[in-house]
Order: structure tokens, then sequence, then C-alpha cells
């Protein structure tokens, strides 16, 4: 073959670049890695854009496909197929996570808190690398109460006096001081108490305080924040990916992502309102989907991203995080036929009523109750004839 | 009334045809219920002592007539023509609608007792009247809110911008009594009549913006002073075979009402006290509001003389069994059948075995043409009994003959001329759909063709039983047959077996080999595996081979060909693959890998491995018979897949293949190694203990001591079952039969071989080990407070030596735990899937390549970002190396 008739590297990107208004970009990363250390003629190349386009364009979905009824499906019968109702992994991780079924569940069903809160929080450089550096910042989150700072703790109902005994070795465990622990303290002298220090031992007085009363105050001292971020009750750091990273349980992102050392690009929280709520309803989207691909995941279960898109738009592309059901995409559905075959049939008939609405009969559920044709599918297509 | 009765029946013709195109939901005024009404019901009774209809009661014939023999004496037409005609009861004093009291309500609140306007200021009225006809238009949504919040702002209110009038609280309560709660805390019953003219006086305008529709629902028509009354086909008796007739819930409902209607009438007439009036008033009130809906808050629902409730127009509408989802989304259908399934590897995969008793039974409908007048005549003249034959035979101008009923067939087939249909028995080659519950995904229901063979039951090939997630231990099936060309041809093209070997979930085959047909791959393809000329001339016969026969691998002393050979003649010859089996262990480089564990394949050339579930398994992507479907197609693939699984199973047969008790011996040495592993790890857990009970454990962070403890057990024992499966991986006879079905996929697992064997584990409740029983202990066996293995569930006997009773007890409740969470977990899955389909359905992609819903908004622009659709992807990808190797680029 002659020489000349290579295709050079500036060719090859030349062609690709017009490829890209066909392609998809992943496809053509890849090709392009795949033909960076070969040389190819250029009938070979024109080959092989002809093949390859040949077969995406054969891989494109259909008109009409009720891609809807199969990505249910493809999520659907998957879960039923869910074994375990919640992994334990036998003491590995610190966490108990709710996975499988239920977590799935509360997925679609977009409920406002997860049943197990969780962050993932990615360091920059300065903190990825180095395990202490990372548990520096893991310090600055984990929600530290006076409470797990404490050896012991008393009520000295004679001199109505509460006696706390600090541990010191949890302090500085913590990056803490005694002086943290004062400061935090002192604060409650305003409100009519003693606060004495000596050494570790701090007495707090309260001047004729009963039984109750003391009670009270003794645990509203253990609770007093010291350190660390509202609601992010334990953290983990572990080695992910060739980075240190910091597992959470509890939430904050908001907080969270303005600590330093933290790469508030990458954290990310499975609560899917409060990321749509703190990074916008494009990461909510993300999150779901992610979150279902996790759990399908976990299971050992294959099943296409693709679906997990879908369903993720549908919750989301109004703006806001929808659930799936009444109360959500089914409950907004502008069919009042649609609406009462899913769920409160009486309710729908009647509010239908009131507000005087049209049933048009574009949906699937309305047109099978009307005997009428499907409008999607081998639906869609409408010949027309003409009569002479 | 005259000319009502007396007009004839309708013609066929007259009916006017139509399509509904759309359907306005409004509430109906009392003129338009007049108006409808074709008479009043002015007495309660139904039939008179001869048990003819009364003349003004509910089952008048005037409303329309079901029994056969008579005609309606509005329409005139007989039972079958008749749709039946709305009555009406006048109602002697307003009560009100149950369903729409909580909307009453609303507006009571929200708008002046004494002018009727909405209790906003006309500033704030013409600000929201211009937002909410902004919002209208195109974010009906966010209308909805903002009439929410208007109602909301309407209620502050306590006095009438408009007249200035004093507002009150209004109380309801549910479900349609309200009340006015005057200064003094006095509270004043409102009365439906205050109610009815209070709704009178809103204006339509201040209406809409409480997101009422004024011209087809206003509020005082929520208030009933007329009550329409079905016709009698809504609620027809039955005749008991007593010959006593039994009334439908609905018209005992409607006696009720017509009853204490005429008596309230009197008491008013008579000018009885009014508490008296107030009374029946109220019982009056009662018995409308049950008619609607019979399972209201706060109501005893109305029973029947058995004490069973009355089931009522709500209770009709909801539920699974109401009409929605009971009879408009899913009906009963005709052209089905249902039986047992058993197997039979010798059908194609899209077929399905059809008993003759059954093919008696479906037909389908074929026009008569000159081309098939004769075979039509033949089975005419076979008629319903004599297989294949038929059951009806229809005219041109509608006729219907039932050959089952017709005793001179011969002349009825000599009468067939093109044009007549005839309804003729299934035969072979019908397309019908094949369907097993719980139709979970789409290959639940495949189009298989008809083969008519002996026996009960319905016949289908083992490689589609994972799509229909199939067994045959007692497994039902649905067919049905499709009536007309169009969906024949949509099941042929579209719900055909081979067209869903790929699944749309992860672009994989989920149909292929399973369990027999897995050993029976590998037993052929192993290396010691040769066959002889007359064995290979039988499986090459099972598997319908007509090419030619290669030179064996071995000439002498006796003609052999190996497994391998086999399989290649069966390939295609241009075939190239290379992928791991099952049983890969060491082998890193599939080129120079000697023990099988790489299957290659040079142009149609099984050089090495074996078959296994890797290569020819279901639910196996990126393997030998994935590719076989994505290069040659789905038919070609159709006809591989049958050639070869007969081939492998014939050879399986022939050779022989059970599971006994030996393929589960173990040397004496393995069981010492066993008992010393339990014994360590026993020792270790009473360690932990020990520890814990002299308070020298320490918790980990976030854990109590206890969950530590119970933490390090947990690992601890998971452990020793995990040796113990290293152990019987070890000891176990290579050649057993129980060890070549687990590791070559075909069934079973090195779990359960180790159960079987070694060691069954910890047993698990909600995933812990037990604690309930006894207080502080899990049985009377043991001390209390034990927490070693033993006390808490764990076994360490294993299926083959048998378990001690405690043991025994144990794994009984452990099984039992699972069996009660995969009910519940079916129960809720299935919920979630119900869910997702109403929230997906309508959900399409269009010809411009967009994602859209039923009321055409735009969910994603292009369908999962690259328009790719997994069922014809490669595994959710497109292939470049595919792709490059195919344009000799490749290597």
């Amino acid at each position: 073959m002659a020489v000349s008739n290579t295709v050079s590297q500036e060719e090859l990107n030349n062609v690709l670049a017009q490829l890209a208004r066909i392609l998809p970009p992943r496809i053509i990363d890849e090709l392009k890695n795949k033909l960076s250390n070969k040389s190819l003629t250029k009938e070979q190349l024109a080959n092989l854009i002809r093949i390859l386009v040949n077969e995406y364009y054969k891989m494109l979905i259909d008109p009409g496909e009720a891609i809807g009824i199969v990505t249910a499906q493809s999520v659907g019968e998957p879960s039923t197929q869910m074994i375990l109702r919640s992994f334990h992994f036998a003491g590995l991780r610190e966490f108990s996570m709710a996975l499988g079924l239920p977590r799935m569940i509360e997925l679609v069903d977009a409920r406002r808190k997860p049943s197990v809160p969780m962050m993932t929080i990615y360091l920059d450089e300065e903190h990825r690398n180095d395990p202490n550096k990372a548990q520096e910042v893991a310090y600055k989150i984990q929600l530290t109460t006076i409470e797990n700072v404490t050896r012991s703790v008393e009520i000295d109902y004679i001199n109505s006096q509460i006696i706390i005994e600090i541990d010191e070795n949890e302090l500085s465990q913590r990056g803490l001081s005694m002086e943290d622990v004062r400061k935090v303290v002192e604060r409650i002298k305003g409100k009519g108490a003693q606060v004495e220090f000596e050494g570790n031992t701090m007495r707090i007085t309260l001047e004729g305080a009963d039984i109750i009363k003391l009670r009270r105050v003794r645990d509203k001292i253990m609770q007093t924040r010291l350190a660390g971020i509202k609601n992010v009750r334990k953290t983990l750091v572990r080695y992910k990916d060739g980075e240190w990273i910091i597992e959470t349980e509890g939430t904050n992102l908001e907080a969270v992502l303005t600590i330093d050392g933290v790469d508030y690009t990458r954290t990310i929280s499975n609560d899917i309102h409060e990321v749509a709520e703190v990074l916008g309803i494009e990461a909510a989207r993300t999150v779901i989907m992610r979150e279902l691909k996790k759990v399908l995941d976990q299971q050992g279960l294959d099943t296409d991203i693709r679906h997990l898109m879908l369903i993720a738009d549908v919750m989301t592309w109004t703006g806001r995080v929808r659930q799936v059901g009444r109360h959500g995409v089914v409950g907004e559905k502008e069919s009042p036929l649609a609406r009462a075959a899913f769920e409160v049939t009486v309710k729908n008939l009647v509010e239908a009523s009131i507000k005087g609405e049209v049933e048009q009969f574009r949906g699937v559920v309305e047109s099978v109750l009307a005997g009428k044709y499907i409008p999607i599918g081998t639906g869609i297509v409408q010949l027309l004839m003409e009569f002479e | 009334m005259a000319t009502q009765t007396e007009r004839t029946a309708v013609r066929e013709e007259e009916i006017p045809l139509k399509a509904i195109k759309a359907i306005k939901f409004s509430i109906l005024s009392p003129d338009v219920i007049r108006s409808m009404s074709v008479m009043e019901i002015t007495t309660s009774e139904t039939y008179d002592e001869a048990g003819r209809p009364m003349v003004g009661g509910l089952m008048d014939r005037r409303l329309g007539v079901i029994e056969p023999g008579a005609r309606c004496e509005t329409c005139g037409n007989p039972p079958d023509r008749c749709p039946g005609h709305f009555g009406r009861i006048e109602l002697a004093r307003p009560v009100i609608h149950v369903e729409y009291s909580k909307y009453i309500h609303d507006l009571l609140r929200t708008t002046c007792r004494e002018c009727g306007r909405i209790l906003l200021s006309d500033d704030e009225i013409d600000k929201y009247r211009k937002r909410l006809e902004r919002l209208r238009a195109r974010w009906k949504l966010l209308a909805d809110r903002l009439i929410e919040r208007i109602r909301k702002k309407a209620m502050e209110r306590t006095v009438c911008p408009h007249c200035g009038a004093k507002q009150y609280k209004i109380r309801f309560e549910r479900p349609y009594t309200f009340y006015e709660e005057k200064e003094n805390g006095v509270l004043e019953k409102l009365d439906p009549m205050k109610i009815r003219e209070r709704l009178e006086k809103i204006p339509d305008g201040d209406l809409e913006l409480l997101g009422w529709d004024p011209k087809v629902a206003r509020p005082e028509w929520a208030v009933l002073t007329v009550l329409p009354v079905p016709p009698p086909q809504v609620r027809p008796s039955i005749q008991l075979e007593t010959g006593q007739r039994s009334e439908d819930d609905l018209t005992h409902k409607l006696v009720d009402i017509v009853r204490v209607n005429e008596k309230l009438r009197t008491a008013i007439e008579s000018g009885a006290p009014s508490s008296v009036v107030d009374q029946l008033w109220d019982l009056l009130q009662y018995h409308v509001a049950t008619y609607f809906n019979n399972e209201l808050p706060n109501l005893p629902p109305v029973k029947h003389r058995s004490g069973r409730p009355l089931k009522t127009l709500a209770q009709r509408l909801k539920g699974k069994e109401g009409r929605f989802r009971g009879s408009l989304s899913g009906k009963r259908v005709d052209f089905s059948a249902r039986t047992v399934i058993s197997p039979d590897p010798n059908l194609s995969i899209n077929e399905v075995g059809v008993p003759i008793d059954v093919a008696k039974v479906l037909t389908v409908p074929m026009t008569v043409t000159e081309w098939n007048i004769d075979i039509a005549r033949q089975l005419v003249l076979n008629g319903p009994e004599i297989w294949p034959g038929a059951n009806y035979v229809i005219y041109p101008d509608g006729r219907r003959v039932d050959l089952r009923y017709f005793r001179d067939r011969r002349e009825l087939a000599n009468k067939l001329a093109p044009g007549f249909i005839i309804e003729r028995h299934v035969m072979d080659g019908d397309i019908v759909l094949f369907n097993r519950q719980p139709s979970l995904h789409r290959m639940s229901m495949m189009g298989h063709l008809v083969r008519v063979l002996p026996g009960r039951t319905f016949r289908l090939h083992l490689a589609v039983c994972p799509p229909y997630n199939a067994d045959f231990d007692g497994d039902e099936m649905n067919l049905h047959v499709p009536q007309n060309e169009e969906a024949r041809a949509e099941a042929r093209t579209l719900m055909i077996v081979q067209n869903h070997i790929i699944t749309p979930r992860y672009g994989g085959p989920i149909i292929g080999a399973r369990q027999d047909y897995i050993t029976g791959g590998y037993l052929l393809t192993r290396k010691d595996s040769f066959v002889n000329k007359e064995l290979l001339m039988y499986l090459l016969a099972a598997a319908n081979y007509d090419g030619e026969i290669e030179e064996p691998a071995i000439m002498h002393p006796k003609e052999l060909w190996t497994g391998k050979q086999i399989v290649s003649m069966l390939l295609p010859k241009d075939l190239n693959w290379v992928q791991p089996t099952a049983i890969k262990e060491r082998c890193k480089d599939p080129y120079n890998c000697y023990t099988d564990e790489y299957i290659i394949v040079v142009n149609g050339y099984m050089a090495t491995g074996v078959l296994d579930k890797k290569s020819i398994g279901a639910e196996q992507v990126d393997s030998l018979w994935h590719v076989i479907v994505k290069r040659y197609g789905n038919d070609y693939a159709r006809k591989w897949v049958d050639s070869i699984l007969r081939a492998l199973l014939r050879f399986l047969d022939l050779r022989g293949f059970t599971m006994g008790i030996d393929s589960l011996e173990m040397p004496p040495e393995s069981y010492k190694e066993l008992e010393k592993l339990y014994e360590d790890s026993e020792r270790k857990v009473f360690e932990y203990i020990q520890r814990f009970r002299e308070g020298k454990l320490e918790a980990e962070p976030g854990l109590t001591v206890e969950e530590t403890l119970e933490n390090d057990i947990t690992i601890e024992l998971s452990r020793v079952r995990e040796a113990a499966a290293r152990v019987a991986e070890k000891y176990i006879n290579k050649d057993g039969d129980a060890y070549i079905m687990a590791k070559t996929g075909a069934r079973g697992s090195i779990v359960n071989i180790t159960q079987m064997v070694a060691m069954l584990g910890q047993q698990t409740i909600r995933g812990e080990r037990f604690k309930r029983g006894f207080s502080n202990r899990t049985t009377a066996h043991f001390e209390p407070g034990d927490l070693g293995p033993m006390a808490k569930g764990f076994v360490k006997n294993n299926f083959k030596s048998g378990l001690t009773p405690l043991e025994f007890f144990f794994h009984a409740a452990g099984g039992r735990d699972g069996l009660v969470d995969t009910a519940v977990r079916t129960a809720q899955s299935g919920y979630m899937q119900r869910r997702l389909i109403n929230a997906l359905q309508d959900i399409y992609v269009t010809y411009d390549g967009t994602v859209r819903n039923a009321s055409g908004s735009i969910i994603q622009t292009k369908y999962a970002e690259d328009g790719i659709d997994v069922s014809k992807s490669d595994h959710g990808r497109l292939n470049i190396d595919e792709i490059l190797r195919r344009a000799g680029l490749s290597g």
C-alpha cells in the first residue's frame, strides 16, 4: 500500500470532528483512543466510518417506542429479585446501610429524608493523599458534643451541682482543648448558672434548682455542640480509588461544602431533596440515577443506566423532585381518567368535575379505558388515505 | 309522555356510530337531571303482588328493560337494544352531595356569608385574576398552587371587604354537617337549604379564582334538590333458583331514599313539628350520602340483612376490583386457554405445544378465498369434534352457524364460497401469545408458533424458561389467540420469541441454556470426551445437521471424534471468538492455556475451552451465545440454539447424569480439619465473650459494647464458614456430579456443596443471630445469657451427617423467616412496579428523537443522551472493538 495514502493525525481529527455531529461524544472518544496507535489508509478509514455510522444508526431507538414502559419494567422486574432486605456487612463497614428494595422504594418515593442519610466527601489536593490530614478535616465535620468527650457526669443534688469530668484524650484526638469546652460552657453562665473549672472537671452550680431542672440542664449541656456540623453524627475516613475520602452518617451538604479542605466539586449527599436545594435540580437528577444504580449493583443486578436516567428525568424535569406515585408524577398527569385509574378514584373524579377538566385521551390508560387505539408504539403511525 | 312511549324501535342504521374524542367532567345541574330523566320515581314499591313492576317505582318499564321478551316503554327496544333511561327523585328537602362536602366547606370559608363575594379586596381579585389567566395558559400546576394560595388568603379574612359583614368560623363535621361558630361560641347548624342559598350567591368570577369552572359546575349543584336514578341496566336484579328476586345493592339504597323522601314530604305537608322534620331530613341526608359512598368516616355503613355492607357507587369504582382497574383497564377475554406447563426439548424455542383438546376450542377466523376453499371445506366437514376442524361458519351476510348443533355439515361445506368466514381450530404454525404471571416485563408475554400435540399440558422449550421465570413444579400458563390480521402481524414481527432473546434491561441474552444443557455442554466438550461414529451420527441427527462431517480426531484403532469437533460442526464457519469459561482459575493468557479455561473459536473451529454457563448460559453478556445472536441475527440464533441444545441434551441422555450421595464423599482427614476449624473459632468466640464479661472489650466507635461483641462474633463465625467452604472445595471429588454442576454453573454453588458436606453455618433471623425466645436465651437448653455460637443458632453440622435437634430447630426457624420475608417483599416490589408503570407508561420516543409524555412535554431531548436503544445495543454500548474487527482493523 502506498505510504502517502495513510491518514495523518490531522486528517483523522478532522474526520472525527465531523463525526461529532452524528455520534455521541463518548463513542468518538473511545474511537479516538482505539485508533491512536494505528496507522490506516484512507480507504480503511472510510470503510471504518461507514460501518460505524451504519451500526450506530441501526442501534438508534425507533420512533414510537414505548420507552417508558420498557424502563419501568427494566427497573421493576429486577427489584422483585432483590433478596436481602438490608445488607449487614458483618461489621466490616461501620454504617448500617439501607439497601436493596427499601432503599429503592425510598428513592422512587422521593422521601423527604433518607433512612440512612450519608455524604461522600472528597478532599482537595492537600488533604486527599494523607489519612491524617483527611482525619483532620473529618474532625472539623463530625459533630462533637460535650457528651462525646465526657468521662463521667454526676449530679450533686444537695449542692445542686452538676459535675462533669472531661476526657482529655478524647479532646486531643478530636483536635480540641479544654479551652474550647470552656468557651462553650461559659455561654450557659448567662442563664443564672455558676461554672467552675478544676483541671478536667467542671462544676456547674444552679442555685435553688430542683431535681427535674438539674437533670434537664445536664442533658442540655451534654448535647451542646463543641465542634463539627449539625446532623453529621459519624464520620469515617476511607481509602477509595486512590485517595482518602470521608463518609459521613447524617447529611448537611450546605455546611460541609464551606469547610476548608473539602473538594466541593465532587462532594455529594444521598438526600435527593437536599441536593436539589443546595446544588440544583440537575445534581438531584444525577444523584437519583447514581443511587438507583448503586442499589442495583450491590444486589448484583444488571440494569442499563439509560433506564435509570429516564426515571431520574421523569422525576425531575419539572424543576422539582417529584415522587413516582399519586403525590407526584402520576398525580400531576393531565388526564383525569388516568389519575382515577391509579389511586384515589373518587376524589380525582370529583375534583375533575369541579374544575371542569377535559379528558383528551392522549395517554395510554385513558385510551385503554375508552377502547381507543393506544397512541404510542405501533399506534403512533397515522396512515392517511385519500378516497376518490 | 305519550309520544315517548309510542315511539317505535330505533333501527340499527339510525344509531349513529361515533368515537369518543373527549370527555368533559362537570356537575349535573338540577335542570339537566330533570331534562334527562324520563320519569319521576314516586313510590318506594318496586313490584306489585303479581310481580309486575310498579308504575312510578324503581323498576318502572320506562326506565328501560332487562328481562328478555319485554319492551322498553321509552324507546320501544327489546333489552339488548335499550340503553336504559334515567329517572329522578324530587327531594323534599335539599341534601349535600357528600363527596363535595369538603369543597363546599372551602367555599363557605372563603366567601362572604352575606353578599357571597370572595373575601378578597377588588385589587387583590384583579391581581390574582391576571396572574391566574397567565398561568392557566401553560403552567397548570402553578395555577393550581396559586389557587391554593388565594384560598388560604381568603380564609384569613374575618370581615368582608365588599359589604363589611363580619364572618364567622365555619365548623365542618365529617361527613356532611356544618356549623357556624357565633361570637359567644354558640354553634349554629347550617342546614343544606341555608348552605345552598349561600352558594347561589357566589358570583361566577369569584368561583374561577377558587378553581371552580362555574360554566359546568355551579357550587349549589353540589347540594342536591333532585337525585338522578340510574336505569335497571346499571342495577340489574337477579332471579334466584327459588324464584325469588334479589335486588341490586343500589336498588335497595334507592328504595330507602324514596321511602324516607316520601315520609319527609308528608311530614312537611302535614305540618309536623320541626324536630320530626329535621330528624327525617337528616335520615334522608344519611341515605343519600351512603348511596354515593358507603365507606364514609364517622358514618356506620349501611348493611345488608346478612350483615354484609352494601356496595354503593363509590365502592363500584374503587380499588383493584372496581370499575376502573377491574373492568376497564383490564378485562376478561375470549380465545384464551390456561393449563399446566411441561418441558419439551424437541420443540423450537419459538414454539408452544398445545393439547388437542385446547386446539379444538380455540379458533382463528379464516376468510374463505378461492385458494383455500378446499381446505376450508375439509375443515367444516371435520367439524368441531375432529382436529383440525372448525367451530363456526359465518355467512357473508353476518349470519353465524354453530357447527356443534348443525346436522348437515356436508351441505354447508359445499355451500362455502369466497367471502365466507370459518372459525377454524388453531393449527400448527399459527401465532399465539403465551404468558406467565406475574407479567413483570415484556418477555412475560411472547409470540409462539402453535404445535398441536397429544396430552393435556402446554409444552415449551427449556431455554425460554428464564424470561417467563417458569419451572415445571405445577406452573400454569395462559395462551391467547390473536383474531385479526393486524394483531397477528404485530405478534409475528414484534412479539415472537427470537426477537426477545436480547432483553432491553441490559442488552444481553435472557433466553439461553440452563441446568442440564450446561452440564451436557461441559461434559461433551471436555478434553476426555470422545464420540464414536454411531454416537456422532446420533448427535448430529438430533441437531438436524446437514453439513459435512469432519475428519475424526483419532483414526486408529477406532474412529473417534472429540466433543469439541461436534460443537465446531454446528458453529458458523466464519466465527472467531475468545472468552474465559466458568472454570477459569489460573490462566491469564487465553493462547497459552492448556487446561481448557478459555474458549477459542477460530473460523468456526472450537480449538480450546469447554461450553458452560459463561458461554451458552442464559443471562450472560459477552458470551459465545450473545455474540452469535448479535452477529448472525435473531432467526439464525434461534435455529442455532435449537439444534445445539438438542445435541447437548441427547449427549447427556445417552451418557447419563445424576447426583447421588457418592458425589458428596470426603476423606476422613477433611472432617478432622473441619472439626479443628470449628473448635478454634469457638474458643475465639468464648474469648471475646470472656473479655466482654470482664469489661475489657472496648466499644468500636459509634457502637455499644454489646454491639461490638456481636459484631466480632459474627465476623468470626462467618470466617469459619468461609474456611469450611475452602476445605470442602479442597477435598470434594472434582469429578463428582455435584461439583461439576456447581463449577459449570448448571445448578447449585459451592455454598450448597459446603452446606451438604461441611457446615451449614450461622442461621439468621432478620440478618442477625437468634436472640428471641425465652428471657436471655433462645431455648431452654442453654444457660440464660449464653452468647456462644450454639446458643445463638450456629449450625456446625452438615446436611449429610445430619443436624442435631437444636440445630434443626434453628435451621427451620431461619427458613421460615426467609419465607415470610419473601412474601412481604413481593407485595412491596409489586406495588413499586405498578407505580413505576403508571408513572412512565405514557412516555415514548417521537419521530424527532425526543422523549415525551402524553401531554407532549419533552422529558429528554435525545433518548438517554445518545439515542441508543438498549435492546439493540451490545450490552448497552456500541462495540467499537467489534466494528474495528469488521473493518479488518483489529489486532
